[in-house]
């Protein structure tokens, strides 16, 4: 009857069948964490979410810490405390910009790939010849994709971080002329270690959501190639969006735990 | 020692099995026969638990393996070995990967026992020297070839075909059937192949099995089935357009 509610109970509805799709697929990953290990993909997959992520997140950070560092300035010199633009460059790319802009960008890489690449499997009977061979392809695919992205995701991020803060003292102190020892006592002495941590818990939970969302996408794949290509979006789409979310909600249970 | 039993299936309100009933005895081969689309790969699914029925069940020498966990159903799936209508190659890997799968996973052979192996299963296949080389190099029929080398690479006492002489030359289809016949006759395997080549279906039946609209409607001997008097399946046998099966 009102169009909108209609709309948003439709979306809602047909959103709960994958919500436990998505939670099951991550339980039995759990369940599949033992030895033996295929170590093999697990290498191959490190190397994959890696070191190929490896120039999108350098040049994420660079260019994210660069223009906050020249916003911040520009705002800050009317107020003339412009030794503070290292600290706003730190404390958003740890807490904020760090993890939710290399999620997102990581997203698009890796997401992308693992649907696409288990959803061709998928498409193709691979995965069906997986169990013939007596291989539980959770086992196979999802644990060798969850321990790269756990891993390495954080990694990335701790990256991204760094060379964000390096593009915000280039653009500050050599730039812009800030005193480059006010720019970064200001620094390290308003910021604490949990900064870092926090953002680095935050990427560890990206990591899990991004190769979990991927793969399930992809094993739900239906249809030839173009249902591996709505899978790939739709990986991608759900992903980063879950990122944002559950980016707002951490920001509350870090205050709840008082840690933020 | 495979027995299915009233397997019903229904893919979004479309039914495609509709109470399957058909024994396999052991050292058999059985040979199932149908139209395209008729629900012949499906049926296979089930039998090795790749997809489960909404009714029915499937039991493996006196077990009944339906609704068996995963674990214990890769179990029984070490003794099977199944030949994909595609072939479903993993392209990730090489060809000697693919047929050395389960071999590195599930044998304690050491690495030259596998090459040696993977050599002579490829050359049961009429292949050589492609261990290296992936999937998407091959031809179709090669594919077909290599997944029916990695079928039969863990020696298995059940081999499933999905058209096994689909896709692949008279001459080398003719090699695949004396390979079928080889296996049954030396080594007593069990075969369940599906297809609608007629003249591999006489060759390597011990039986042969009709299905249509969901169900199995005629079983026999080769020579039982070419002298049938059901209309359906003398018209399918046949090939003739004319008769009983709408198209
Ligand atoms: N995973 C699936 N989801 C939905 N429908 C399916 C699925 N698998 C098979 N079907 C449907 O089931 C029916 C039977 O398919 P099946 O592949 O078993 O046919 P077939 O007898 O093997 O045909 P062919 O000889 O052409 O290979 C088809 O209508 C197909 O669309
Ligand atoms: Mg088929």
């Amino acid at each position: 009857m009102n169009p909108i509610i209609d709309f948003l109970s439709y979306n809602l509805r047909r959103m709960a069948i994958p919500v436990g799709g998505v939670g099951l697929l991550f339980i039995n990953t759990i369940k599949s964490f033992r030895p033996p290990w295929e170590r093999e993909n697990i290498v191959n997959q490190m190397v994959q979410v890696g070191v190929m992520s490896l120039p999108v997140v350098m040049i994420t950070g660079l260019f994210t810490g660069m223009v906050l560092a020249a916003q911040t300035y520009y705002q800050f010199h009317k107020l003339t405390v412009e030794t503070a633009v290292g600290l706003v460059v730190g404390l958003s790319m740890t807490r904020e910009l760090g993890p939710v802009l290399a999620g997102l960008m990581l997203a698009g890489r890796i997401g992308a790939a693992f649907a696409s690449e288990i959803g061709t499997m998928t498409v193709t009977e691979q995965v069906d010849a997986l169990h013939t061979l007596a291989t539980d392809p959770v086992k196979y695919l999802v644990v060798p994709r969850l321990i790269a992205c756990a891993a390495l995701v954080p990694i990335l991020t701790i990256i991204t971080v760094f060379i964000g803060i390096a593009g915000g003292y280039v653009v500050g102190v050599k730039m812009f002329g800030i005193n480059g020892t006010y720019y970064l006592r200001n620094m390290s002495e308003y910021m604490c270690p949990w900064d870092i941590m926090g953002g680095l818990v935050k990427a560890f939970i990206f990591g899990i959501v991004i190769a979990i969302i991927g793969c399930y996408k992809g094993f739900n794949t239906e249809g030839g190639a173009e249902g591996v290509g709505r899978a790939t979006t739709g990986a991608v789409v759900t992903s980063c969006i879950l990122i944002l979310i559950l980016d707002f909600f951490i920001v509350f249970i870090y205050k709840g735990l008082g840690v933020g | 020692m495979i027995e299915i039993k009233g397997l019903h299936k229904s893919f979004g309100g479309n039914p495609v099995l509709n109470g399957v009933n058909l024994n396999i005895q052991k050292g058999e081969t059985m040979v199932i026969i149908g139209q395209s689309g008729g629900g012949k790969s499906v049926l296979l699914k089930h039998i090795v638990g790749i997809l489960k029925p909404d009714e029915g069940e499937v039991w493996v020498d006196g077990v009944n393996i339906t609704n068996m966990d995963n674990n214990a159903l890769n179990k029984v799936r070490c003794r099977f070995g199944m030949l994909f209508q595609g072939a479903a190659l993993f392209d990730s890997l090489t060809v000697g990967e693919n047929v050395s799968f389960a071999l590195k996973r599930y044998t304690a052979l050491s690495e030259k026992d596998i090459q040696e192996k993977v050599k002579e299963k490829l050359a049961l296949v009429g292949l050589r020297d492609i261990e290296n080389i992936k999937p998407a190099e091959l031809s179709g029929g090669m594919k077909k070839r290599v997944g029916l080398a990695r079928a039969i690479a863990m020696d298995p006492e059940v081999v499933f075909y999905d058209e096994p002489t689909t896709g692949v030359d008279p001459i080398m289809a003719d090699a695949i059937n004396n390979l079928i016949l080889d296996l049954h006759n030396k080594l007593k395997i069990t075969s369940i192949a599906v297809t609608h080549d007629m003249v591999s279906a006489y060759k390597i039946a011990d039986r042969i099995a009709m299905l249509y609209q969901g169900a199995i409607i005629g079983v026999g001997t080769p020579d039982e089935i070419k002298e049938t008097t059901n209309p359906i399946i003398h018209q399918f046998i046949t090939g003739e357009a004319q008769g009983p099966i709408p198209h």
